[in-house]
């Protein structure tokens, strides 16, 4: 679990592509306050972005919480969402693969932007994305 | 529990703490490990007391056997306090050698009141004299280990200091900036390369930028697709990117790895990639006989 | 729709995006550009988007179909203002944005559309 050690500072709903825009700018602020460098942020926040949007688009809504953790060295992301789940993870994570409506490179490229990924999904039931992003490149 | 094979050691610094200190200041002194100009007399004091009471307590817990071990968990607390004794008088412009012999006065202090006290007993004189030189030897030769540590934390700090130096963007004339890539080109690094190179065009307003390959050793395909990324970054800000000292060889390396550079334009020099610059910003150079005749017109 | 707005100078459509921009405005913003192209006849169009603070593969794949629709109604697009850390982050995601031309500001892109003459007054 990439999260352990982290401490929950916010808790948002996705319901509409409103709410994405909110989540980026939550957790850029997040980042920002903690002092981070700005193109860390860049990549991160476009990571949450796509997951974010994914778990609405694909997983019809869900909730994205945020983590900071002790020394403010990384920041983390926990979007849940209730949908049909991903039937093929690998096939997902490839650039070019989408079952609806995107470019497809959105769960690959936020993995690639993001310093530790994880996925899980469970066939009915949703999908879980875990992902940290660095304050510093050191 | 086994004894302390410096019971009388033990029992010096027990019963006259206060004397030890005095005396081992004193002898500091007189060794010429004495800065006042860098520390005060207090500092000094309160740092060489929070040594012996660390040295009590390791000897007590820790010198059993005789097998003395400066690594051992008994002289954590000692190898803390001098660890962060050395760092803040070097901090300050003491020399190791200086912090050395601070901590090696106090064998004077220890000979002489074991001397005292064991007048009777030569054998067991002898014995602790040993093992308290040893002791005091292996301290003063960890606070050289420590400064070496620092220096060397120092050095690496400077290395990457030198790194972000060996890869400058120069501003080659109006809005034309070039980048002479040297050496090897691994992620890190071409990832700062990028992002230096990317700020210098919105703080000079570059259009046209020259990455120059002469002085890279070898171009692999991670090599080549970082060019070729940095390319699409700098096209993606506005700016048109040209790179340049491609060698024959490298060219046939490129086409054998199937590195396609796509629109990406490349120059076998920088000159040929400097003449396309300028004239991409309208300016062209000219031998001055010939720029006489143009203004003559 | 108030997360963009379109300005017109020398015939060439100028818009600019703004920082917390949502999915469903900028799929506003594409229906209302391409009404506009049509409505004015505009030759070219720059899109501004220095205060975006991320440009995702949303964001990425709009910006290139509005460049595609342009091109069909006969308008050049500049995509312009990019910000360093930004472009970095879409070289890493794949997305080189070919079709689009792009230049460091808004001015930049008016004077070159000038010498392509895709302005009004290069154009009469």
């Amino acid at each position: 679990m990439i999260l352990k050690g982290g401490r929950r500072i916010a808790l948002l709903d996705l319901v509409t592509d409103r709410d994405v825009a909110i989540a980026r700018r939550r957790v850029g602020d997040a980042m920002a306050k903690r002092g981070c460098r700005e193109l860390m942020q860049t990549r991160f926040v476009t990571a949450v972005s796509e997951i974010a949007r994914n778990a609405i688009v694909h997983g019809g809504g869900g909730r994205l919480a945020i983590y900071e953790f002790p020394g403010n060295r990384k920041i983390g992301i926990e979007c849940i969402d209730e949908g049909p789940g991903i039937a093929d993870v690998e096939q997902a994570m490839t650039d070019g693969f989408s079952t609806r409506d995107s470019l497809g490179r959105g769960l690959g490229g936020a993995k690639r932007l993001s310093h530790e990924f994880e996925i899980e999904t469970h066939g009915e039931t949703g999908t879980i994305v875990r992902m940290t992003g660095l304050q510093n490149t050191r | 529990m086994p004894e302390t094979n410096l019971k009388t050691v033990l029992d010096i610094l027990k019963d006259d703490e206060t004397g030890v200190l005095t005396d081992w200041i004193e002898q500091a002194d007189e060794d010429g490990a004495k800065r006042s100009d860098l520390f005060s007399e207090r500092e000094e004091r309160d740092q060489a007391a929070s040594l012996l009471r660390a040295f009590r307590s390791g000897v007590r817990d820790g010198y059993r056997d005789g097998d003395f071990d400066l690594e051992d968990d008994y002289w954590a607390d000692l190898r803390g306090i001098l660890a962060e004794i050395t760092y803040e008088r070097v901090e300050r412009g003491v020399l190791p050698s200086e912090m050395a012999s601070f901590v090696l006065s106090l064998k004077v202090t220890m000979f002489e009141r074991l001397k005292e006290r064991l007048k009777e007993e030569p054998d067991r004189l002898v014995n602790e004299i040993l093992l308290v030189t040893k002791a005091i030897d292996a301290f003063a030769i960890y606070t050289t280990e420590v400064f070496i540590r620092e220096r060397e934390q120092v050095i690496e700090r400077q290395r990457d200091e030198m790194l972000e130096l060996s890869t400058p963007v120069v501003e080659l004339w109006d809005k034309v900036l070039t980048l002479p890539l040297i050496g090897t080109l691994d992620s890190l690094r071409a990832q700062e390369v990028m992002e230096n190179l990317l700020e210098a065009i919105v703080a000079k307003q570059a259009e046209v930028v020259i990455v120059d390959i002469t002085g890279v050793k070898t171009v692999d395909t991670q090599v080549a697709q970082h060019l070729l990324r940095t390319a699409a970054a700098v096209r993606l800000m506005g700016a048109q990117c040209i790179v340049s000292g491609i060698s024959p060889k490298i060219a046939q390396t490129m086409v054998q790895l199937g590195v396609d550079v796509g629109e990406v334009k490349t120059r076998s020099s920088i000159r040929n990639a400097l003449t396309d610059a300028l004239t991409a910003v309208g300016v062209a150079i000219l031998p001055i006989e010939r720029l006489d005749r143009v203004t003559a017109k | 729709m108030n997360a963009a707005s379109i300005y017109s100078v020398e015939g060439i459509l100028l818009v600019s995006i703004r920082a917390d921009i949502a999915d469903s405005d900028i799929i506003d913003l594409q229906d209302v550009l391409s009404q506009r192209i049509a409505d004015t006849g505009a030759r070219g169009v720059v899109i501004d988007i220095a205060e975006l603070d991320i440009v995702d593969t949303f964001v990425g794949r709009v910006l290139a179909q509005v460049t595609s629709i342009s091109k069909l109604l006969d308008a050049e697009t500049y995509v312009v203002g990019m910000r360093p850390a930004v472009a970095m982050t879409l070289v890493e995601l794949g997305m080189y944005l070919p079709g689009n031309r792009t230049a460091l500001t808004l001015s930049h892109a008016l004077a070159r559309m000038r010498e392509d003459g895709l302005t009004d007054d290069s154009a009469g």
